[in-house]
This record gives C-alpha cells, sequence and structure tokens, in this order.
C-alpha cells in the first residue's frame, strides 16, 4: 500500500512489476526489450508511459495488457501473478480487468456503437443480452455519445470513434484501462477532447495507463514514466496537473480551409 | 460466446459479404443440386423399369431353347428346336407347379387391311397367356380352345393395328385383316398397355393361336419359348425329365424368371446411379475447397478484428467457434437452396417426360454432407484464426 499523493490515505496497488524481462530471439541474436523493469501503480492514478520507439514501451504495453508474459520476472495485475497463466486464463483476465484503447480505433466495421461497445461483454457468460445492452448504453452517455447509440462506425468521425472505442473499455468496469496513443491518429483539438475525456474519468476514480511518444501529454496525467533502451529512466509524480479542458477553451477555433 | 450470438455474429459476417458468400455457396448449390437430380432420375428410372417389368406379367417365367454344341460349334439359341408340343404338355401335365403356361411362337411381317398396312409381329399363344400377361380383352372375346385344336384363322389385336389399319371403322370385331396373305378374322381387341421400358410399343401385336401361326405361317413344329406364371424350380426337372437329359449334362433350354430380369435391370440402373452421384460428390468436394479458400481469405482480412476480439477477452475456442459456425452457415445455406434448386430440377425433368422420384434420404444425406464439409473445410481457417497472436493481430494492417 502506498500513501496517496492527493489524499494522503492507503490506496491498493492494482499493477506491479518485479523486474519485469522480456527478450525476444531475433535468427541467432537475442534482443532485450525490456531488462529488468519494476514499479507499481495504484488504483485511481493517470500514468503516462513514454519513449521513443525502440525504448521497450510496446512491449511493456503487451505486459501490462497480458498480451504477453515475462521472460523472467513476474507481473501482477490485481494481486495475481500473470506469467505462469495459459492463454485462455489471460484471456480471461482482459475480459474482466482491462479495457483497452487503441490508437486506430479498431472498432468492427459496419457496426453500432451499441454493438461495439457490448463487444467485451460477448465474452462474459454473466452478462444477459438486456445487462449488456444497458451497459454498453451507460457506457457510451459516459463518453457523451448518449446521442450517436446506433451510428455506424463507419457513419462516425475520428473523435467519435474513439469515443465509442474508450466507451467499449470501459463497459467491463475494468481494474486499468490501457491506453496505447490513443491520440495518436486525432488531430490536436479532438486529441485535446480525448484528454479531457481521459481526465474526467481519472477523477472518476479510474485508473488509467496512457501509452505515448508525445512529451506534451504527460502534464496532464499525474505520473509520467519514461522508458529508454529497455529500462526506466525517469518515474515522476506530477504535482501540477494541467486542464485539458482549459487547454481546450484556449485553442484558437477551428480555421476552415 | 453463447450460440445465439455466434450465430448473429456469423450471419451478419456473411451478409456484409453478400456476393462473394454467395459465389462460394455455389459450388455447394450446384453440387447438391446434382446429387439430388441424379439421384431422382436414378431412383425414377428403376421404379419405373420396375413397373415396366412387372406389367410383362405376374412371375412371368420364360423357357427358351438352351444353345447347344453340334459338332464343337454353339449354336444360336434361336435356331435350336428344342421346345416341342410335348414339353408344352409335360407342363401342363404337372400344373402344381405352374398357375399358367404358354407356348410361344412368333413371326414378324406385315399385315394389311384394304389400302392400309403395317409392319408387326404375330405371336402364337395359347389362352392361358392373356393371364399370365395380365392382358384383358376390351372388346370382343378371345379366341377359343376350339380355335386352337382346329388352327384357325382368327387373331386378337392390339390397339395400334386397329389405329394404324383402320382408323375410321367403328366396329373392328368380325373384320378380316392379311398376315404374309393369310386373312385373319379379328375376334377381339386388346387393352392398351402402351410403351415398355425398352421403348416398345406393347400394342403393336397380333395374337393368334400358337398352333395356327406354328402351322400356317411358320410352317414349323418347335416353339420360340414357353411362357409360364407362379412356377418353382422344379419346372427345370421337368423339362430334363422329357428331354431325357442324364445328370451332369448341359440343360439344352434356360429358363429366365421376371424376377431376375427385374434384378438385372435394377442393378443396372444402381450402378448407372452410383456412378452419376460419385460425379456429383466431387463437385460438393470442390465446392467445399472453395469454401476453404473464401474462409482463408476471410481470416486474413478480419485479423485486426480477430486481435481485437481477442484483446478484449476472446480465446481461441471462440473465435475458432465463430469462423467455424460461419463455414458451417455458408455451406448448409448453399445445401438447402441447392435442395430447392434440385427439386426444382426434377420438376423440370418431370416436365420433360424423365421418370423422376426424389427419394427422402436423399435430401437428409445433402444436408448432412453439407454440414459435413462446412465443419471439415472450416476447421484449417478457423484453427488459423485462433491461433493468432493478438499481439500482431491487433497491428495488423
Amino acid at each position: 500500500m502506498l500513501k496517496d499523493v492527493k489524499t494522503g490515505t492507503d490506496r491498493k496497488v492494482v499493477i506491479r512489476l518485479d523486474n519485469v524481462r522480456r527478450d525476444f530471439k531475433v535468427g541467432e541474436e537475442t534482443v532485450h526489450a525490456l531488462r529488468g523493469v519494476s514499479f507499481e501503480i495504484c488504483e485511481g492514478e493517470f500514468v503516462t508511459i513514454m519513449g521513443t520507439s525502440g525504448s521497450g514501451k510496446s512491449t511493456l504495453l503487451n505486459q501490462l495488457g497480458c498480451l504477453d508474459t515475462p521472460t523472467s520476472g513476474e507481473y501482477y495485475l490485481d494481486g495475481i501473478p500473470v506469467k505462469k497463466m495459459k492463454k485462455n486464463e489471460r484471456a480471461l483476465l482482459r475480459n474482466r480487468k482491462i479495457g483497452f484503447v487503441f490508437q486506430n480505433y479498431n472498432l468492427l466495421p459496419k457496426t453500432t456503437a451499441v454493438e461495439n461497445v457490448e463487444l467485451p461483454l460477448m465474452y462474459n457468460s454473466r452478462y444477459s443480452a438486456r445487462e449488456r445492452k444497458e451497459a454498453a448504453i451507460e457506457a457510451l452517455k459516459a463518453v457523451g455519445l448518449g446521442d450517436r447509440l446506433y451510428h455506424k462506425s463507419n457513419q462516425m468521425s475520428g473523435g467519435q470513434m474513439q469515443r465509442v472505442a474508450i466507451a467499449r473499455a470501459l463497459v467491463n468496469n475494468p481494474t486499468i484501462i490501457l491506453a496505447d496513443e490513443a491520440t495518436g491518429n486525432l488531430d490536436t483539438r479532438t486529441s485535446f477532447e480525448m484528454l479531457v475525456l481521459f481526465q474526467k474519468l481519472y477523477n472518476e476514480g479510474r485508473t488509467i495507463i496512457f501509452v505515448t511518444h508525445n512529451p506534451e501529454i504527460a502534464q496532464y496525467s499525474s505520473r509520467n514514466i519514461t522508458l529508454r533502451d529497455g529500462k526506466i529512466r525517469q518515474d515522476i509524480v506530477n504535482p501540477n496537473i494541467q486542464s485539458a479542458a482549459e487547454a481546450l477553451a484556449a485553442l484558437p477555433a477551428n480555421q476552415d480551409d | 460466446m453463447n450460440y445465439l450470438n455466434l450465430l448473429k455474429v456469423a450471419v451478419k459476417a456473411i451478409a456484409s459479404n453478400k456476393f462473394r458468400s454467395f459465389l462460394s455457396m455455389l459450388g455447394i448449390i450446384i453440387g447438391v443440386a446434382a446429387v439430388i437430380i441424379m439421384m431422382a432420375i436414378g431412383q425414377g428410372s428403376k421404379e419405373s423399369v420396375r413397373q415396366n417389368i412387372s406389367q410383362m406379367g405376374t412371375n412371368l417365367i420364360m423357357v427358351r431353347p438352351g444353345a447347344d454344341m453340334r459338332g464343337g460349334v454353339r449354336q444360336d439359341p434361336s435356331a435350336m428346336q428344342t421346345l416341342k408340343q410335348e414339353d408344352y404338355e409335360s407342363i401342363v401335365q404337372n400344373k402344381k407347379y405352374v398357375t399358367y403356361v404358354s407356348p410361344e411362337v412368333s413371326a414378324g411381317g406385315q399385315v394389311i387391311y384394304g389400302a392400309n398396312n403395317t409392319t408387326t409381329t404375330i405371336y402364337g399363344e395359347s389362352l392361358e397367356y392373356f393371364d399370365i400377361k395380365q392382358w384383358s380383352v376390351e372388346q370382343g372375346d378371345s379366341f377359343s380352345e376350339e380355335d386352337i385344336r382346329k388352327a384357325a384363322k382368327v387373331c386378337v389385336v392390339g390397339k395400334t393395328i386397329i389405329d394404324e389399319l383402320m382408323p375410321n371403322v367403328n366396329e373392328p370385331i368380325g373384320k378380316t385383316i392379311r398376315f404374309k396373305s393369310i386373312p385373319f378374322r379379328i375376334v377381339g381387341v386388346l387393352k392398351s398397355k402402351g410403351y415398355n421400358s425398352w421403348g416398345m410399343d406393347q400394342d403393336n401385336v397380333i395374337i393368334a393361336p400358337y398352333t395356327t401361326v406354328m402351322k400356317r405361317i411358320l410352317a414349323q413344329t418347335f416353339f420360340s419359348s414357353i411362357n409360364c406364371s407362379a412356377i418353382t424350380e422344379e419346372l427345370t426337372d421337368i423339362l430334363r425329365q422329357t428331354h431325357k437329359i442324364k445328370d451332369g449334362e448341359e440343360d439344352d433350354f434356360t429358363i429366365r424368371s421376371q424376377q431376375e430380369i427385374m434384378d438385372t435391370m435394377s442393378s443396372t440402373m444402381d450402378s448407372i446411379t452410383i456412378i452419376l452421384v460419385v460425379a456429383a460428390a466431387f463437385s460438393l468436394i470442390v465446392a467445399g475447397i472453395g469454401i476453404m479458400n473464401i474462409m482463408l481469405v476471410s481470416v486474413t482480412e478480419r485479423t485486426k478484428e480477430i486481435g481485437l476480439r481477442m484483446s478484449v477477452g476472446a480465446r481461441g475456442i471462440d473465435i475458432s467457434a465463430q469462423f467455424l459456425i460461419e463455414s458451417i452457415m455458408i455451406s448448409v445455406t448453399g445445401g438447402v437452396l441447392g435442395i430447392i434448386v434440385g427439386w426444382l430440377g426434377t420438376v423440370l425433368c418431370a416436365n420433360f417426360g424423365l421418370p423422376v422420384s426424389i427419394p427422402m434420404w436423399s435430401i437428409l444425406l445433402s444436408f448432412a454432407v453439407c454440414t459435413i464439409i462446412g465443419i471439415l473445410f472450416g476447421f484449417f481457417p478457423a484453427k488459423k484464426a485462433a491461433t493468432m497472436d493478438p499481439i500482431e493481430a491487433i497491428r495488423y494492417e
């Protein structure tokens, strides 16, 4: 348990990496993508993970998302050790504890917003069709798409699609939300809109891990971890979180070409 | 994911690529339709052959002169003169073995009435011939025992003869027609039987007392065959005794029963049907490969979707079930359409006069085969999808 920076109370550790290493065999050579990474993330943190390409941040994201397992070391997600888990067990863990937001939205084509958001619950037999739909609608309302429930994915703008993707990440009420360059494909204004949304979720107490190569985003998060060559170079708590909403308001109005 | 959801996903995937799905179904549709039509024609022909043969008469047994060796040369059976009046009489005497018996001689030739003529066959028979052939006389009467004894120049004619020779005559009974310059008085007209399975007009016949045909037309003392009905194997013994054939010697006659003919015809039809159905079944395998091809394309195309589904918690088995159900659905839908097309094709064949009959089991079989094809040829693409690495799949471009 760590002391909360904001409130000073004890908070639950949801992610603990214990000297995680990940090696890849490329032909004869072994590439060390992660060379012993250790950190803890508590419930309710908004962490940005930064690094240039080749720094190991994608590998780290795969570890955190239980898509991959460490070569050595151990990763505990919500107290559960992941390293020895089988593929299907990890699939179940992802389904219950992780919400993914991808750079290119990854919505199902020609499918309505509600159906897209329902997707994670499809693989959870505890939800009935009605509960699934209710949860999806609620999640879409939370991201401000209450009026576009039945729009198909190809009828939406980039920002709207990313909102649907965020709603999909929220719908299973996950322990962590993992965003992979979630603003990478969006223009500045829409990117800020997304950051406003992430900050809103942060303020609601959700745990967000935002992987990006854009250093600007760090100032809107509560903590920033920087990777280089597979190691943590910097891990700093941001005492002065900028408001994305203010930054958005300060942006010059859209200029039509 | 439960089955209802899997079905919904499969329907959606098929519907979103309607034309492609239809093309991959086409192979199955054509294959199944071909199997159904082939089976229907095969079954229909078999039934029609059976029907035609049973029209020949009940339990017909034909005794014909057998081939004999004369100076080391096997003779043509029709040239043999082994079936004589004594044979006929001895069969009649041992009537416990046979219900009906009739000797037969026949001659082909021209028959004339007035200015009209036609070519036909005159059969010399006994009275029981009408019972053996289950042939009734529609107008007039058949000839009598008296006519047989006296070798009277009377005859019973088939419908075709009347149509050809006396189209405008209202009352053919009592008219005299001439066969090879010999006048025959018509005493009766046979009920029409139509064509038999070999395409022969069964009504193009003249039936006269066998004595008349033997003495007045052919001038011979032997029969070309003896037709019997409801008879046992013991017929052979009767004939062997009459012919004084020693044990171990060859029969100088052959006995063919109607059942035998029917069996031969049936097995011929069966083998033709099997060949046709096997050919059609091959097209189903080709169709299955087509489905596999499309499913592989579909899996590759939807790599990203697979990656996404896996990252939100789909297990390998969920993914493989999704693609397996999709391929089963394509092939079963194709199968159902194929059954409909096959049924329509069968109706069309029936309109062209082909004997058809769709056996129920062929529909069930097609259905089962389609499901198996869906599973078999969907398995590999489904496995490919299920074993994808979610990390690579989600970033696939």
